[in-house]
């Protein structure tokens, strides 16, 4: 699985799109310390990117390293390598790319402008494991709606489609409920519905360690009362280890009876 | 060598290999014949463990092959598409496959060969149709290994690579190998095929030497005898 790993890796570091990926983080990190003067505002700032783009930049390159790579695959299953080993190094491969773009796009402008010395690094620290954890968690999604379907166009579409609603839709609906019922008691039922989606989860996690919570009223202070705590941020994390391992699981189980 | 039995697959309501029975000698060459979509493809895949049949049973050496993978350390495939990851060179792909198998591999002669020495150091992604093909089969024929499968092995191949091709392949036959070959050329199956297999609506329906299908058919003319199978169908 290593030498996988290794190769899917080294085809993506050489790739044009992760170069432009790092660069554009690196200019994000540059811009937003020179514009905004505070490592913390622009943690915040960045939060907001990261959340919804990390999670469009997993989907976009999973579903689209797999239907390229379909016939080198072909190529692989016909070697003495076993199945799951192939697409799990895959899986692995593209992940850790797109997180090394990540942190080090956005690592390099803050350690430069004196992140060491700040106390944001805890901070900055959550953002970037948050992050990653977006990667791993939005490129194991897409390969399984690319793992389940054949047409190229319509995988792309449904991946998209998925980000839409992990990203946008789910928060509206959420909302909209939350509106509708709001003569009933609602914090768990809100707390409940933040764990069903790995980018709410992300964002509250973040808001919270950031002490802005005071904008989120009582239901923030609920939200703080459950994440603030050692127990909290344990449950969270596993939460998002969760939604790392199911869809790591279901390709796992989908290769099983794959035609190729 | 190798036998299936009783294999079974559909796609949804396709049905492309019916209940086929079918079982290889050691050594010689072997070339699968059949109209487009009669399971040419699907019957190898089957074999490959890339295909999942819904039922029956294959053995290679007398052991099965559904759920291994081990067994494919001792055969040799080349896929009918040849598409390599585009930033990858020649070299390095090479370098990966021999890093896959725990096998010694013979690629420097192949290369010189198919004069792709000037090409090692370029990306896949910038290699023709043709030089990509060279590489698939320097990939394929680099190994040492005792069943050789080929998909369309001529696809998009200059005259001196078919010739070549064509030497690799019969050299392989006198080390007595068992090589499967699908193509749809039949003076390529004249020249080098021992045997032919003719697969039709997912059964096996003709096994035999080319001058048996010759004159089983009446036809002593093997693009016209194959015709004549095919025909059958569409009547």
């Amino acid at each position: 699985m290593l030498k996988i790993l290794k190769y899917s890796f080294y085809d993506l570091m050489r790739s044009r799109w992760s170069y432009v990926y790092f660069l554009f983080y690196l200019i994000l990190g540059f811009v937003l310390l020179f514009l905004n003067n505070d490592v913390n505002k622009a943690v915040i700032t960045l939060m907001n990117i990261i959340i919804v783009l990390t999670p469009l930049i997993g989907t976009i390159f999973g579903v689209m390293y797999y239907y390229n790579s379909r016939e080198f695959t072909e190529l692989l299953l016909a070697q003495p390598i076993n199945r799951k080993k192939i697409f799990m190094g895959q899986y692995i491969g593209i992940s850790i790319s797109l997180t090394l773009s990540l942190v080090l796009g956005l690592g390099i402008p803050f350690v430069l402008y004196g992140l060491f010395k700040s106390a944001a690094i805890f901070n900055f620290g959550l953002l970037l494991v948050v992050g990653s954890f977006l990667n791993f968690i939005f490129v194991a999604l897409s390969y399984n709606i690319a793992l389940s379907t054949e047409n190229k166009i319509k995988g792309f579409g449904f991946a998209i489609l998925m980000w839409l609603f992990l990203a946008v839709i789910y928060d509206g609906a959420f909302l909209i409920s939350l509106v509708m019922f709001d003569e009933y008691p609602l914090d768990k039922f809100s707390l409940i519905a933040t764990m069903f989606n790995p980018i709410d989860l992300s964002r509250i996690l973040i808001l919270l360690k950031l002490d802005i919570s005071a904008l989120l009223g009582y239901t923030g202070a609920v939200f703080r009362k459950f994440f603030g705590t050692n127990l909290g941020m344990v449950l969270s994390m596993s939460i998002l280890v969760l939604w790392v391992l199911i869809p790591v699981i279901r390709i796992n189980l989908k290769l099983r009876k794959k035609d190729f | 060598m190798i036998e299936f039995k009783n294999l079974h697959k559909n796609f949804g309501k396709l049905v492309v290999l019916n209940n086929l029975d079918l079982s290889i000698s050691e050594g010689g060459i072997f070339a699968i014949l059949g109209p487009n979509g009669s399971g040419k493809t699907t019957l190898i895949k089957c074999l490959l463990g890339m295909v999942i049949p819904q039922k029956g049973e294959i053995t290679y050496k007398d052991k099965s092959v559904l759920g291994k993978w081990d067994y494919r350390n001792d055969l040799n495939y080349l896929p009918q598409i040849a598409n390599f990851p585009p930033n990858l060179t020649v070299q390095e792909l090479i370098e990966m496959v021999k890093n896959l198998r725990p096998k010694q591999a013979n690629e420097k002669d192949l290369i010189k060969l198919f004069g792709l020495n000037d090409s090692l150091q370029k990306k896949l992604g910038n290699l023709s149709g043709g030089t990509k093909q060279k590489v698939n089969i320097v990939l394929t024929f680099m190994f040492d290994s005792n069943l050789i499968i080929l998909d369309e092995p001529t696809n998009g191949l200059d005259p001196i690579a078919l010739i070549n091709l064509k030497e690799l392949i019969q050299k392989e036959k006198e080390k007595g190998k068992t090589i499967l070959i699908t193509t749809h050329i039949m003076s390529f199956v004249d020249e080098m095929a021992n045997e032919i297999v003719f697969i039709l609506d997912g059964k096996i329906y003709f096994k035999g030497s080319v001058d048996a299908l010759k004159e089983k058919t009446n036809n002593s003319n093997l693009e016209h005898a194959i015709a004549n199978l095919i025909s059958k169908q569409y009547a």
